[in-house]
């Protein structure tokens, strides 16, 4: 496994992507419906690739956690989708959001990769129109666009503050067609928790009925893992309760390699932490910054109500420290300056934890209404969780984990190290680099789902014309379900004192603490000591009650925090062992004389790709140089 | 901050769906008003998991108010007393030290009850599988200004588009009655242009699965008044009047 082809075509950059299309092998539409592919996730990734490969005439057996497909975390996204369609006639191109994409991510992403993502952009656009989402318009009737952070132009497409849950319906609803029609059978309430891998070509899947816990296996030519990203490794993150990271990790551990697991973003605009029993944190859009200033007391033991503390007396460190971007500086830059001032002592609310993020130069300047129409559904959420008004007092903001850039490592056509098993969406980790820009998930999810799988999928699937696969009745099948079965038959065993909640709290605290938002050599060290000693104890003192063979939400969390601690290291070894900043991973060993991520091209201009050897404290290392040929590798400057 | 001390809870508790449940009785001692509902729950059932008792079950993910996961009827009141508010954004500040609080699931026949807080509400995604949808196969759309759609028609879409599809409708409707939740998804994609092709046969299609499922509405207001999400009750007469005349638009196509 020491070498692994990426598989990037031949020609120039923009014409990459075409010599795929033109060369890559097809499926006749009689031979379609002889294959079968699984995706499991139905969020943007998973419902529009299961939508497009049915429609294309695919069998597609669709798999959810969730008791309906639309509940995937997709839908909350809420500030917007980026496209390259130059609506506004501001400078915006195909070119422009590739170097903006490349230059965001810190220059640790594929060229082809993210050259690709910036050209189906505007189909993406096009597609979620024609299926009914109703994106904000102008009164003239033409779409209307709003800016975000890392950008210059105004390329982000919106629904209100819900564009996720907007286009996450769309994707739904085409799924649901399908289902209608028979394309598509849908498994509700069936979580993944292993791959089978026979012959080196992934073989299928084995689940677990969450309400019944049966665990039966599904045979397939192709399976696609469309399943999020692993953000609930902090315990503490802007993602929904239920994200995990088992499905990636149990094809991590059946031969999938993982890619960059550190690279971890944390969003400058989320909601702080009120108390002791606080489940998850919530981010306020990217989008506020468009029209919320930022800022704190100059002095560190203000404690003045904001609107008492004369402007002489603020510091709005973002416009000061960055000029030409302001605001909106990208995420990993603009959450570092605020936890500085944190630290120092600069912070405001009850617990001193948070910055302002102030509306009333926009108030006044726009009246209450235009404010209202851009973000009054985020307001209101602002409103129910922190009890103030945000129309009245400035928000409270801090950073927390939103998103993770890591994930399964595929080549260009999104096929793992394992042939016949996929990853899309943020499972895998092709295209942000070491930090992702704002309104760039959606983006990818759909551009994975819509516009990617389907042309790269047939290419492996072709090749199994005519040949028959295994079955369930195969023994690796059983293998795996019996290990399966011992998994969950074990957590329920153990009957410690412990619930997993309370070791998914604690380990989220070491990750937080040594592999956020700074990291330092000794601080990992340290985790990598804590982790381990803490994951001896999960599998001795875990207490899990209730059964099996019902509904038992406590036996799925154990199986989750498993995997997340096994993750945890993996994270802290990839953190230690890339030995410089880029983007959201920030050594505070390597920085500049400002105190800005300093990069080392030298060493380190490469995809970390760790293998799973049986022990998750040795994984072992592969690295995939990456080579610019376009773009030329810079410091970024947002100043 | 302040805490909330010596709160009453009488929970339901059903092994299964063919149990028949019953009310159980447990008391939080403490908890911060900074605390939301759910996180009630959490340390409830912390607290169960210490006793060695079996979780109660419940359903959440996103916690900010947008998934439509949580359901619960609070004191006999959908996503409970706060207008306009999911179960998950509700916080501990709305109730006091002492209060005895109710906690159900939602009650419909349409929504088998799976296990204790937690419910089946597939009937939905059928609705959804019937026709609420537009017929656009990936690849083949046309450039997205080419039909300018009037901002107040593209706002009026959002707020149709805006439900969740928590079930708040159904549980809080005397008939469990699906209507709101229904009538949301068709006026959404019959306001747009692009809807136009399939309003009728959707509307027919969408109207008719749902009779399948749920009860009938009787106009008593009371989904609209559970929403989390706001939605109107108008849109239940634009449905009815579509529905009406796909009747006709409907056989008329037929007979091309």
């Amino acid at each position: 496994m020491n070498t692994f082809n990426s598989k990037i075509p031949a020609g120039a950059l923009h014409e990459k992507w075409d010599n795929y299309k033109a060369n890559a092998k097809l499926v006749n539409p009689n031979n379609k419906r002889k294959f079968k592919i699984i995706v499991v996730g139905t969020g943007l990734a998973g419902a529009s690739a299961a939508a497009t490969l049915a429609e294309l005439g695919y069998q597609v057996d669709a798999f959810t956690f969730h008791d309906s497909p639309r509940r995937a975390h997709s839908i909350a996204a809420q500030g917007g989708i980026n496209a390259a369609k130059n609506y506004q006639g501001d400078g915006d191109s195909i070119n422009r959001l590739f170097q903006d994409t490349i230059k965001g991510g810190d220059f640790r992403s594929r060229e082809a990769n993210v050259h690709r993502l910036a050209q189906v952009s505007v189909d993406i656009i096009d597609q979620m129109v024609a299926q009914g989402v109703p994106f904000a318009r102008e009164y003239g009737g033409l779409l209307d666009n709003r800016s975000f952070g890392g950008a210059q132009v105004s390329r982000t497409f919106y629904a209100r503050g819900q564009t996720g849950q907007q286009l996450l319906i769309g994707a739904y609803q085409q799924m649901a067609r399908q289902v209608g029609l028979g394309g598509v059978r849908l498994f509700n309430r069936t979580e993944l928790i292993d791959t089978v891998t026979i012959d080196g070509r992934c073989a299928g899947i084995v689940v677990r009925d969450l309400l019944t816990g049966e665990i039966q296996s599904h045979a397939a030519h192709a399976v696609v893992l469309a399943t999020g990203g692993y953000g609930n490794v902090f315990f503490l993150s802007t993602n929904a309760m239920n994200c995990n990271v088992t499905a990636a990790w149990r094809a991590h551990r059946r031969g999938a390699l993982f890619a960059n697991p550190c690279y971890t973003q944390i969003h400058p605009t989320c909601i702080p932490q009120a108390d002791e029993t606080q489940s998850k944190l919530t981010l306020m859009s990217e989008s506020l910054r468009n029209d919320g200033r930022v800022w704190v007391p100059k002095r560190a033991d203000d404690n003045r109500p904001a609107d008492q503390i004369p402007e002489d007396e603020r510091d709005y460190f973002l416009e000061r420290l960055y000029p030409s971007y302001g605001n909106l500086a990208p995420r990993d830059i603009s959450s570092r300056a605020a936890k500085r001032l944190v630290d120092k002592g600069q912070g405001i609310g009850p617990l001193k934890n948070g910055v302002n993020l102030d509306f009333s130069a926009a108030i006044d300047r726009l009246g209450r209404e235009v404010v209202e129409e851009r973000y009054g559904n985020l307001f209101q959420m602002y409103e129910r969780i922190a009890g103030e008004d945000p129309y009245k007092t400035p928000m409270r903001i801090y950073p927390a984990t939103h998103y993770t850039m890591g994930g399964l490592w595929v080549d260009y056509e999104l096929m793992t190290t394992i042939p016949g098993l996929y990853a899309a969406g943020e499972a895998n980790f092709s295209d942000h680099g070491a930090n992702r820009l704002g309104a760039s998930a959606l983006m990818q999810g759909l551009a994975d789902g819509y516009f990617v799988l389907p042309y790269t999928i047939s290419n492996q699937l072709s090749t199994l014309l005519g040949k028959s696969i295994p079955g369930t009745d195969h023994p690796a099948f059983k293998q795996a379900e019996a290990e399966a079965s011992a998994r969950y038959n074990g957590y329920l065993a153990v009957k410690g004192k412990r619930s997993p909640d309370w070791f998914h709290r604690e380990l989220g605290k070491i990750i937080w603490n040594e592999c956020g938002m700074e990291r330092t050599r000794e601080g990992l060290q340290q985790a990598l000591t804590d982790l381990p000693a803490l994951y001896e104890e999960f599998k001795t003192d875990l207490r899990v009650t209730g059964t099996g063979d019902s509904t038992n939400q406590t036996l799925e969390k154990a199986g989750r925090v498993d995997d997340f601690f096994q993750l945890g290291m993996a994270m802290c070894q990839d953190a230690l062992t890339r030995e410089e900043s880029c983007g959201a991973h920030f050594r505070s060993e390597y920085q500049t004389d400002e105190g800005e991520a300093q990069r080392n091209d030298e060493e380190f201009c490469h995809v970390a790709a760790w293998e799973w050897t049986g022990d998750a404290m040795k994984p072992k290392r592969h690295t995939e140089d990456l080579v610019f040929e376009s773009i030329h590798l810079a410091t970024r400057s947002y100043k | 901050m302040s805490h909330l001390k010596n709160l009453t809870l009488k929970v339901w508790r059903q092994s299964g769906p063919t149990d028949t449940g019953h009310f159980e009785n447990y008391t939080i001692d403490e908890i911060s008003d900074e605390a939301s509902f759910l996180e009630m729950l959490d340390v409830l059932n912390e607290s169960l998991i210490n006793e060695n008792k079996e979780a109660v079950v419940f359903d959440h993910d996103c916690r900010e108010g947008i998934c439509g996961t949580c359901s619960l009827m609070i004191n006999g009141v959908a996503h409970g007393p706060q207008k306009a508010t999911t179960t998950c954004q509700l916080h501990m500040r709305t109730f006091k030290s002492g209060d005895t609080i109710v906690i159900e699931p939602w009650r419909a026949t349409a929504f088998p009850i799976i296990k204790d807080l937690m419910v089946d509400r597939s009937a939905f995604d059928r609705i959804i599988e019937s026709g609420g949808f537009i017929t656009a196969a990936t690849g083949g759309a046309p450039d997205a200004n080419l039909i300018p759609i009037p901002k107040p028609v593209a706002d009026a879409a959002m707020d149709s588009a805006a439900c969740i599809g928590c079930g708040a409708c159904v549980a809080a409707c005397p008939n469990g009655a699906a209507s709101l939740f229904t009538a949301a998804k068709i006026s959404h994609l019959n306001f747009l242009p692009q809807g136009q092709s399939e309003r009728f046969k959707r509307t027919e299609a969408m109207v008719e699965t749902m009779d399948e499922y749920f009860g009938s509405c009787t106009n008593h207001g009371e989904c609209s008044a559970a929403c989390p999400k706001e939605i109107s009750i108008d849109v239940i007469a634009l449905m009815n009047k579509d529905y009406r005349a796909s009747k006709f638009k409907n056989r008329k196509e037929l007979s091309r």
